[in-house]
C-alpha cells in the first residue's frame, strides 16, 4: 500500500540541484584555482601578486574612480528625470517613462558602438572621458528605474501634512521625498556601481592603452591558460568586493529608513 | 510647485536627456545609409544601401558571419529562455511549499549569479567546463549557461504571482478530484502565466545582451555581442552600421508593439 507521496515542495529540487551544480561547484573550483599554482600545489602566491604589485592595485583603484564617477553622473542625471517623471504634468504622459527605459532592451554592446561612432564624427577621442560617458550611456536606466518607481509608489500625503506642518517646498523635498526615495536610490547606485566596476566591453569599445580596469586585467590573465591561477584569484577579489558593496548598501538602506520611519 | 517654471524646467531637461539617450542610435542608423568609411560629419554622408546590401551578399565571409551570429543569438536566446522559464516556474511552486530554512537556502544560491559580476561568472564556468575538455564546447555551454544565468529572473517574476494566490485554489482542485498534477496544470498554471511572459521577455533580453559569460565558452559559436566585441580590438567594419540599425529597429517595432498590445489588454479589462 505505501505509495510515494506526491509533493509540490519537491519541483524545487532540480533547480537547487542545477544552481548547486553549475554555480556553486564552478566557484568552488574557482577557489581551488585561486589557492594553487600552476602543478596545482597549495599556495597564496597569487594573491600575494595583487599585494606586492603598486600597478594591480593602481588598476583597481582607477576601476573603482571610475565606476564611481560614472554612478554619481547617472545619479545626478537621473535623480532629476525620476522626479520629473514622476510629478504632474510629466507622469500623465506613460509613454515618456517608456522611452526611457526601452534602451534597456537594448544589446548593451551595439548601444555602444552606436556612440563610438558618434565620438568618432565629432572628435571626441578613445580614452578616460570616453569610457566613463559611455559607462553613463550604458547604465543609465539601470539608475533611473529603481529612483522612479520609489518615487512614483511614494505616499503623497507624507508631503501635504508637511506642507501642512509648513514646510517650505525644498524643506520636505529634504525632509522627506529624499529620505523616502533612498531604497530606490541605494539600489540604483548599486545597479551601476557594480557592473561598472567590472566592465570589459566599454573599455574595449571606448577606451585606449591608459584605460585598463580591473575587468580587463582579469580577463587578460584568464585568457592565457597559465594565467588562469592568477586570473582567478583576482576574481575572488572581485567577489569579495561584490559581497562588500552589496553589505553597505543594506546597512546603508536600513539606517537612512528607519529613522524617517521613526519620525513619522 | 506646479509653476510655469516647473514645468518648462522638467520638459527641457526630459527633452535633453531623450537627446542624449537616442540621437547616437539615430545617427548610427542614418549613418548605415552611406557607404563612407570614417564618418567625420554629416557631410560626409553619400546616401547609398550599400551596407545593406553588402550585409545581405552571402558571398562575402564577413557577411555570413554576422548572418550567422544572428541566428546562433536568436536559437540561443529562444532555447535558454524556455528552459529558464520551465525550470523556473517549476522551482518557484516547489520553493513556496518549502519550510523556511530551505527556502532561505534556495533563495540564497538561486542569487548568486544575480548578484555576482559577470567576469567573475564566466571564468567559474570557464573553469568547470574545461573539466569535461570539448563535451560542452560550443552550443551546449552556452545553453546551460544562459539557462543558469537567467532562471533566478523567472523564478524572481513567478514568484510574487503565487504568494498572491489563494493556497486554497490547490486543496479545492483535489477535493474536486483532479490529480495533483492535473491540479497544476489546469488550476495553478493558467495564473502564473502573466509572471512566465516577464520572467521569458527578461530571460530572453540578458541572453541576447551577455558577451561577458560567452565568450569564455562558446568555443567556436559567435553571437552578435562575442562577433562585435572580438571586433573591437580591430575596428569594426562599416557592415556593422547596417546589422546594428536593423537589429535597433526590429526591437523597437517589437517594444513598441508589445506596448501596444498591453495597453489594449488592459483597456479591454477595464
Amino acid at each position: 500500500m505505501k505509495k510515494i507521496s506526491f509533493k509540490r515542495k519537491y519541483f524545487a529540487f532540480p533547480y537547487a540541484f542545477l544552481c548547486v551544480v553549475f554555480v556553486v561547484v564552478p566557484l568552488v573550483l574557482m577557489l581551488y584555482f585561486a589557492f594553487t599554482d600552476f602543478e596545482g600545489a597549495f599556495t597564496f602566491d597569487n594573491f600575494a601578486c595583487f599585494f606586492t604589485e603598486k600597478e594591480t592595485q593602481n588598476v583597481l583603484w582607477r576601476s573603482l574612480g571610475m565606476a564611481l564617477l560614472a554612478t554619481i553622473i547617472c545619479f545626478l542625471l537621473a535623480y532629476p528625470l525620476a522626479y520629473f517623471l514622476s510629478r504632474a504634468p510629466f507622469n500623465k504622459v506613460a509613454v515618456l517613462v517608456v522611452l526611457f527605459v526601452t534602451p534597456m532592451w537594448i544589446n548593451s554592446l551595439l548601444r555602444i558602438y552606436a556612440i563610438r561612432t558618434v565620438f568618432e564624427m565629432i572628435g571626441i577621442s578613445r580614452g578616460t572621458f570616453a569610457v566613463i560617458l559611455g559607462l553613463v550611456y550604458d547604465f543609465f536606466p539601470f539608475m533611473l528605474l529603481p529612483i522612479y518607481t520609489t518615487l512614483s509608489n511614494m505616499d503623497k500625503s507624507y508631503l501635504e501634512a508637511s506642507s501642512d506642518l509648513g514646510a517650505s517646498p525644498v524643506r520636505s523635498f529634504i525632509k522627506v521625498t529624499f529620505p523616502l526615495s533612498m531604497p530606490g536610490v541605494v539600489s540604483g547606485i548599486l545597479m551601476v556601481f557594480m557592473p561598472a566596476v567590472s566592465t570589459i566591453g566599454i573599455t574595449e569599445m571606448l577606451g585606449d592603452k591608459d584605460v585598463y580596469l580591473f575587468g580587463n586585467l582579469i580577463n587578460d590573465y584568464l585568457g592565457e591558460f597559465y594565467t588562469w591561477n592568477i586570473g582567478a584569484a583576482y576574481s575572488f577579489i572581485m567577489l569579495i568586493l561584490i559581497g562588500i558593496s552589496m553589505l553597505l548598501s543594506n546597512i546603508f538602506a536600513k539606517s537612512e529608513e528607519s529613522p524617517v520611519g521613526g519620525a513619522l | 510647485m506646479k509653476s510655469k517654471t516647473f514645468k518648462m524646467v522638467g520638459w527641457i531637461f526630459i527633452a535633453l536627456m531623450l537627446a542624449f539617450i537616442y540621437l547616437p542610435i539615430i545617427m548610427l542608423i542614418i549613418f548605415s545609409f552611406s557607404s563612407t568609411k570614417v564618418m567625420s560629419g554629416i557631410s560626409d554622408i553619400n546616401w547609398s544601401f550599400d551596407l545593406y546590401k553588402e550585409l545581405f551578399n552571402t558571398e562575402l565571409l564577413s557577411s555570413v558571419q554576422i548572418l550567422d551570429a544572428i541566428k546562433n543569438t536568436l536559437i540561443l536566446a529562444l532555447v535558454s529562455a524556455s528552459l529558464a522559464t520551465i525550470i523556473g516556474t517549476v522551482a518557484a511552486v516547489g520553493i513556496h511549499q518549502l519550510g523556511r530554512r530551505s527556502k532561505r537556502f534556495v533563495n540564497g544560491i538561486s542569487q548568486i549569479t544575480v548578484i555576482n559580476a559577470d567576469i567573475v561568472t564566466g571564468a567559474a564556468f570557464m573553469l568547470f567546463f574545461t573539466l569535461f575538455p570539448s563535451v560542452f564546447e560550443g552550443y551546449p555551454a552556452l545553453i546551460i549557461a544562459h539557462t543558469i544565468i537567467t532562471m533566478p529572473y523567472v523564478l524572481l517574476s513567478v514568484s510574487p504571482r503565487l504568494t498572491q494566490l489563494n493556497s486554497n485554489l490547490y486543496e479545492a482542485g483535489l477535493d474536486l478530484g483532479a490529480g495533483p498534477i492535473r491540479t497544476l496544470i489546469t488550476v495553478i498554471l493558467p495564473q502564473l502565466i502573466p509572471g512566465m511572459i516577464a520572467g521569458f521577455g527578461l530571460a530572453f533580453t540578458l541572453s541576447l545582451d551577455d558577451y561577458v559569460i560567452s565568450k569564455f565558452i562558446n568555443g567556436n559559436v559567435q553571437t552578435i555581442s562575442t562577433l562585435i566585441y572580438s571586433a573591437a580590438k580591430k575596428g569594426i567594419p562599416a557592415v556593422w552600421r547596417a546589422a546594428s540599425s536593423l537589429i535597433f529597429i526590429v526591437i523597437m517595432v517589437m517594444l513598441v508593439v508589445f506596448n501596444l498590445a498591453k495597453n489594449k489588454n488592459k483597456g479591454a479589462k477595464k
